[in-house]
């Protein structure tokens, strides 16, 4: 009993920082109509920030998440810039240009750090027991950071003017510009919000996964799976399928092994894709 | 496309002589490179091959990321018939390469429900499955470490001919032949009633099935055919380098492979030939000359994203573009300067 619910903690804490990766995702898809590849990179760059401003420069942590979440928004404005605009009617062209980007990230991450696990150690030792299940303070601060941003994404999104325009440009880019709505703008915007989340949950977690230049791959599997389950160009989807996925796989993972996890994940993402690729959640097509 | 009459000969004779002086080139390379070198070339031809078979499944549209776990699939094959069964390598390449067809086969029928960016990630998905069966079960795939000592090709040993495919020259040009073979295939495939319908397909796919093409299974011949190629690659790697591992064929490797294609341009059958041998070389001679290891990958991803910026078309667009503006500029200099699409 004790590890059921032990393995239910966990799980929602690996809900909590997949749904901002996966929410980020979904942003930029849903505005740009690209595939961001470089995602997970934009994830580790956020890892780094708080390697390199809280390990080893020893500011507040806090501060260096902070500086995270800026820093890997202004990456994402940059990306936006030179790359997703230029190819806005070419979304095959910006997928392979997010893996040019990645590519790049990931060596200037060798450069930077090494190859080797960045060590960064933990901001509190504190923790609370409840049921017998364990949550340190270090997680209890991710799943806390998640839903403070994924409310205020979501206050943003549906009662702010730039919210609505931003959610019209998702819908239909032409009417919206009809309407006078900047898509250069509501590009930028969403490539920051997006970029952001992903920098602020590398930058939350930093502590706890010791990161590593090509930490990315991971994330990004996990994070394709569940904007696929959640219905792409759904961020309230994104979030759902973020707990369903993390719940699935920290259970497997727990009880069986972490690669039978992987592949039950993927399965669970190819069969979604086969009987419903709109997504659970996803109520439009979009080719 | 050659035309008949006295012009469309002498086009053809034309072609045919390039095609001549290509293959003595290629004949004569070897023996200009160095033993590293030539190492890198053998790797390079079967590489050529596999980004030749990804380019007949991109004709009907579609854009896989499973391409190099099908190679895998073939390597796999190819090695565990020779090794537990104890298959002649020659005939066990050729049933690794029948055995990734068979899984395309298998694969095309979840796959090809999905079109576009559904089934760029679905291939994802399906070959990362397979990656990671290959991983967690040791027996028969060797787990993470892959399958080691595999049988090498049989050395050919007669009275007055003996080659041994130990040596890089030799298995370099036994792949040039088993690679331009399967081209010629290839190329005759595209040409044939079969490879046009592909090119309907891609860009008329409902104006294609009014007409009565069954989509589905154009789909699935062309993923079925680049599989088999792909596996080919794979046994052809495989009895090559001795060994083979999960990590060899997972989703980076398919992004160089991804690369190759749109560097090189897909239109044409010479441009993503064009594409890996230009990056190739860059990457393993120019850049490893100049002492840059760490930073390839970076200078790699430079490469693509200007290439995609700049030349959405390819390497192969360069030639004709650079004709057509040499053309202008001799026509008339003070046109020379008007941009050409």
């Amino acid at each position: 009993m004790d590890l059921l619910w032990q393995t239910a903690v966990n799980a929602t804490y690996a809900a909590s920082y997949m749904a901002l990766i996966a929410v980020g995702l979904v942003m930029i898809f849903g505005v740009m109509g690209v595939i961001n590849f470089a995602h997970g990179e934009l994830y580790m760059l956020g890892a780094y920030c708080v390697v390199f401003l809280y390990a080893q420069e020893t500011f507040p942590f806090l501060l260096a998440v902070a500086a995270g979440l800026v820093f890997v928004g202004f990456v994402g404005v940059i990306m936006e810039r030179t790359m997703f605009r230029p190819l806005r009617d070419n979304p095959l062209g910006g997928l392979i240009a997010s893996i040019g980007f990645l590519l790049i990230l990931q060596t200037l991450a060798v450069f930077g750090f090494g190859r080797r696990m960045g060590h960064v150690p933990p901001s509190t030792q504190g923790k609370i027991e409840m049921f017998g299940a364990v949550l340190t303070y270090q997680r209890l601060f991710v799943v806390v950071a998640a839903i403070l941003l994924l409310a205020a994404l979501w206050v943003f999104l549906k009662r702010s003017k730039f919210g609505r325009a931003l959610r019209a440009c998702a819908q239909d880019a032409e009417a919206a510009s009809l309407q006078g709505i900047s898509m250069n703008q509501t590009a930028r915007v969403a490539m920051f919000i997006g970029a952001a989340l992903a920098g602020v949950a590398g930058a939350l977690t930093a502590p706890l996964v010791s990161p590593t230049p090509y930490i990315g791959h991971s994330i990004i599997v996990t994070a394709f799976i569940i904007i696929i389950v959640g219905g792409v160009g759904s961020l309230e989807g994104a979030v759902i399928a973020a707990v369903i996925y993390a719940f699935v796989h920290t259970f497997v993972t727990t009880f069986f092994d972490g690669v039978i996890a992987n592949i039950v994940g993927l399965a669970l993402m190819l069969a979604v894709l086969v009987t419903r690729p709109t997504g659970l959640f996803g109520a439009r097509e979009r080719a | 496309m050659p035309t008949a009459g006295p012009a469309g000969s002498i086009r053809r004779a034309v072609w045919r002589l390039r095609l001549v002086f290509l293959f003595a080139i290629l004949a004569a390379l070897p023996y200009l490179l160095s033993y590293s070198q030539q190492e890198i070339a053998v790797l390079l031809v079967i590489n050529v091959l596999l980004v030749c078979s990804y380019r007949l499944l991109t004709l009907t549209g579609e854009w896989s990321l499973g391409h190099v776990v099908i190679m895998g699939v073939g390597a796999y094959a190819s090695a565990l018939l020779a090794k537990q069964f104890g298959v002649p390598v020659p005939l066990s390449m050729l049933l690794g390469g029948c055995m990734a067809a068979a899984i395309a086969a298998l694969l095309s029928f979840p796959l090809f429900r999905m079109k576009g960016f559904y089934f760029l990630i679905g291939s994802f998905a399906a070959g990362e499955i397979i990656r990671l069966i290959w991983k967690r079960f040791t027996d028969p795939f060797g787990g993470p470490k892959g399958l080691k000592r595999i049988d090498p090709f049989p050395n050919i040993e007669t009275g007055f001919l003996s080659i041994d495919f130990y040596e890089p020259v030799n298995y370099y040009f036994l792949s040039l032949v088993i690679v331009s073979a399967s081209l010629f295939v290839l190329y005759r495939v595209e040409r044939s009633r079969i490879g046009l319908t592909f090119h309907a397909i891609h860009w008329q796919d409902r104006l294609a099935e009014s007409v009565g093409v069954d989509t589905f299974r154009y789909r699935t011949l062309a993923f079925v055919i680049a599989s088999f190629f792909a596996g080919i690659a794979g046994g052809l790697y495989a009895h090559y380098v001795g060994a083979v591992n999960p990590t060899r064929f997972s989703v980076d490797q398919m992004v160089y492979v991804l690369v190759w294609a749109v560097v090189g341009g897909t239109t044409t059958l010479h441009g993503p030939i064009l594409g890996v041998v230009v990056l190739t070389v860059i990457n393993e001679i120019v850049l490893r000359a100049l002492g840059l290891d760490t930073a390839r990958p970076l200078i790699y991803g430079a490469i693509l994203i200007l290439s995609v910026l700049y030349l959405p078309n390819g390497l192969e667009s360069l030639g004709p573009r650079l004709r057509a503006r040499w053309r202008l500029w001799r026509s008339g200099p003070a046109a020379g300067g008007g941009e050409l699409a």
